[in-house]
């Protein structure tokens, strides 16, 4: 008994933290999603209406949200294998012993990730421009017309996952490489003296190694790409035709824009639950695949 | 705020020596971030004294009841003289019959355009009503080379067409701000010409993100006409070459028969309720509001005075640029004055640019907008039901 007080001593303050910082905001948040809060209320307390679930049951009925949904969908599909297998790739080219100059590589790939999103976004959209940018210029070379990347409905969302899959692949980049220089070296002695391929070894030392990994920053991933919000908002401003509007950045300008701090909670918590659901899912998936 | 206040740093050590008992103590906000810091700073009862506020702002802190009214001050004052303001700007700064602000430089849209290629179509002079507009606008189009156009109106602006609208006779809400009014006649005929130049391929349905840089691609002939605010004269004036200085003028808006109206927009100086140095903080308006310092604070900023005696300063009264927005001024209009304004306005340009893409036609994107209007000004309606029932 005298063990568990003083352990409960040791996590207080951290327990004390988490409860003020994150419990509450949390509690409060939930709480505000039920009301109507707004400027009117800011102004004068008895403007304030409690609405039950209307919060919730408008945003289910606003067209913009299922858009930023399906938009935001879109981004996570497409944007998080592409992501996962271009660190991957990256991962294992850095990892291989015919590579050079290794540090090198490590540093300027990992350097989007440490650059600043606002000062890339300018670079960007010279890179997207229909008339001037590199990307078109590439794609006529190889006898494509021009794009209008950023301009065009169809386009903006692809442009912005390979901006944010250029920004973000080096950090899983970095853990994966972590990974593998982990895995000992005579299991791949004991699977060439087996006679495996360099595709055998990869196929049944590397990968099963490096599961566990790889769920990891999936789930990361994952989670990180629902939650997208600085690129649109720096490239775009969630156009052309609102084909960039992400959840979060819904419900920024909801929040934060129009001070309808009560629907916007509503959509935090909307995300929020749908994240913790598709995790749920994925940690299940993954234990049940090692279990097998 | 921004730009200003910067400047505004520069003339305060002049107020400091004429007015030995005040101190001022600047605080200088980004433009971006100065609308949410100014309603923490309400919620957190630390709000300043004096401040300079977009005047469509106005109305949304009238409704938090953060700032004092100005009548008595503007009543008793020998500097502010509410005449010599031009009409519609002063309006703006009026909520429900009591005075909150006092305009500090103003902002409108009206038309920048290329003389030589209007002359290529045969034009001497701007357009003053929207046919002649539309022949000009046919007319160049005839002329242009593949990727040009008669006019960029960029789609995330809201600014164009709002000021297309406000030329009509019809207010933009009915009923003390309850209800959207547009699918009444003037905004459908306001709307109706503002697609009509896409769909003629006048316009390109394109954003300003598309086009990279504006003033390069103007100067190239893009676009003939382009619909902007003041701060363009000193970047035209900065970014085309000097050979190509003598190719581009400013026109006052086109209204639907004769010269039009446009939109009432600029920053006024407010003072809060909360603050406990109001007469001081109005003496700084005052000050402020000289046509002498309002000179220098335009010779430092650019920024287009809101008083019709500062416009006889020789500097602004000879600048050919800023001719037309002399004139504009005697016409400007302000926004409806709801706290909500702003976000029906985005409504506006997202509805609109739908209506630009074919997904909306005139009819249905003017039912639209009144359905979104009707639902944001939903909390309005009850509040003022309540307010009548009490």
């Amino acid at each position: 008994m005298r063990r568990a007080g003083a352990a409960w001593c040791f996590v207080a303050p951290a327990l004390l933290v988490i409860a003020v910082f994150f419990f509450l905001p949390v509690v409060a948040a939930l709480a505000l999603s039920f009301t109507d809060f707004d400027i009117y209320a800011l102004a004068d307390s008895r403007n304030l209406r409690l609405v039950g679930l209307r919060n919730y049951v408008q945003l289910l009925q606003t067209p913009l949200f299922w858009q930023a949904f399906g938009n935001t969908l879109y981004f996570v599909v497409v944007g998080v294998p592409l992501s996962i297998t271009v660190s991957f790739g990256t991962a294992l080219l850095l990892h291989s012993r015919l590579v050079r100059f290794q540090a090198f590589f490590r540093t300027a790939l990992f350097a989007p990730v440490v650059t600043t999103l606002v000062a890339v976004a300018v670079i960007w959209r010279y890179l997207f421009n229909p008339h001037y940018g590199l990307l078109n210029y590439a794609l006529g070379r190889i006898g494509i017309s021009p794009i209008d990347w950023l301009g065009d409905p169809h386009w903006a969302m692809p442009a912005i996952i390979v901006l944010a899959v250029w920004k973000n692949f080096g950090y899983n980049m970095i853990i994966l490489l972590a990974g593998l220089q982990s895995i000992p070296e005579q299991l791949y002695e004991a699977a060439r003296i087996d006679g495996a391929s360099m595709w055998r070894q990869f196929r049944h030392v590397t990968l099963p190694m490096l599961a566990p990994i790889v769920a990891m920053v999936n789930i990361l991933t994952i989670a990180g790409y629902f939650q997208l919000f600085a690129e649109p908002y720096v490239m775009t401003q969630g156009g052309p035709l609102q084909s960039t509007v992400s959840v979060l950045y819904f419900m920024y300008e909801e929040g934060f824009k129009w001070w309808n701090l009560g629907s916007a909670s509503a959509v935090a918590f909307v995300l929020f639950l749908f994240i913790f659901c598709v995790t749920a899912l994925q940690l299940r998936l993954a234990r049940w695949q090692s279990a097998a | 705020m921004g730009r200003e206040g910067e400047v505004v740093a520069e003339l305060l050590p002049e107020f400091e020596r004429t007015h030995p008992a005040i101190r001022v103590k600047l605080q200088q906000l980004p433009w971006t971030a100065a609308h949410e810091k100014l309603l923490t700073a309400f919620a957190g009862d630390s709000t300043p004294d004096l401040c300079q506020l977009g005047n469509t702002w106005i109305p949304e802190l009238v409704a938090l009841n953060a700032l004092e009214p100005l009548d008595r001050y503007a009543a008793a004052s020998s500097i502010v003289d509410a005449g010599d303001y031009f009409a519609g700007i002063w309006d703006t700064n009026r909520v429900a019959g009591q005075l909150y602000g006092v305009p500090w430089y103003v902002d409108t849209r009206l038309l920048f355009y290329r003389r030589d290629l209007l002359a290529r179509a045969g034009f001497s002079a701007p357009p003053r009503s929207w046919s002649e507009w539309k022949g000009m606008l046919a007319a160049v189009a005839k002329e242009a080379r593949a990727d040009q156009y008669g006019i960029l109106l960029p789609l995330n602006e809201s600014e164009p067409l709002l000021a297309l609208a406000l030329q009509q006779d019809e207010p933009l809400l009915r009923e003390d701000g309850r209800w959207g009014n547009f699918s009444g006649a003037g905004f459908r005929r306001a709307l109706g010409f503002y697609l009509e130049m896409f769909q003629h391929g006048w316009a390109p349905a394109l954003g300003t993100a598309a086009i990279s840089n504006v003033w390069n691609e103007f100067g190239r002939g893009r676009f003939a006409f382009y619909v902007s605010g003041p701060w363009n004269i000193g970047e035209f004036q900065r970014r085309l070459p000097a050979g190509q200085q003598d190719s581009w003028m400013t026109a006052p808006l086109p209204g639907p028969d004769g010269p039009g109206a446009s939109i009432a927009g600029g920053s006024s100086l407010v003072v809060f309720r909360a603050s406990r140095h109001q007469a001081a903080a109005w003496r700084l308006i005052e000050f402020l509001s000289q046509p002498a310092v309002q000179r220098r604070f335009h010779a430092l900023t650019g920024d287009l005075p809101p008083r019709r005696t500062t416009w006889t300063d020789p500097q602004l009264a000879t600048d050919v640029y800023a001719r037309a927005f002399r004139e504009q001024l005697e016409r400007v209009k302000p926004t409806p004055k709801v706290p909500e304004w702003e976000r029906i306005a985005t409504e506006m340009r997202l509805v609109s640019e739908r209506a630009v893409h074919g997904q909306l036609s005139l009819e249905q994107a003017t039912h639209e907008l009144d359905a979104r209007a009707d639902r944001i000004l939903e909390k309005r309606r009850w509040l003022l039901a309540r307010r009548g029932a009490g």
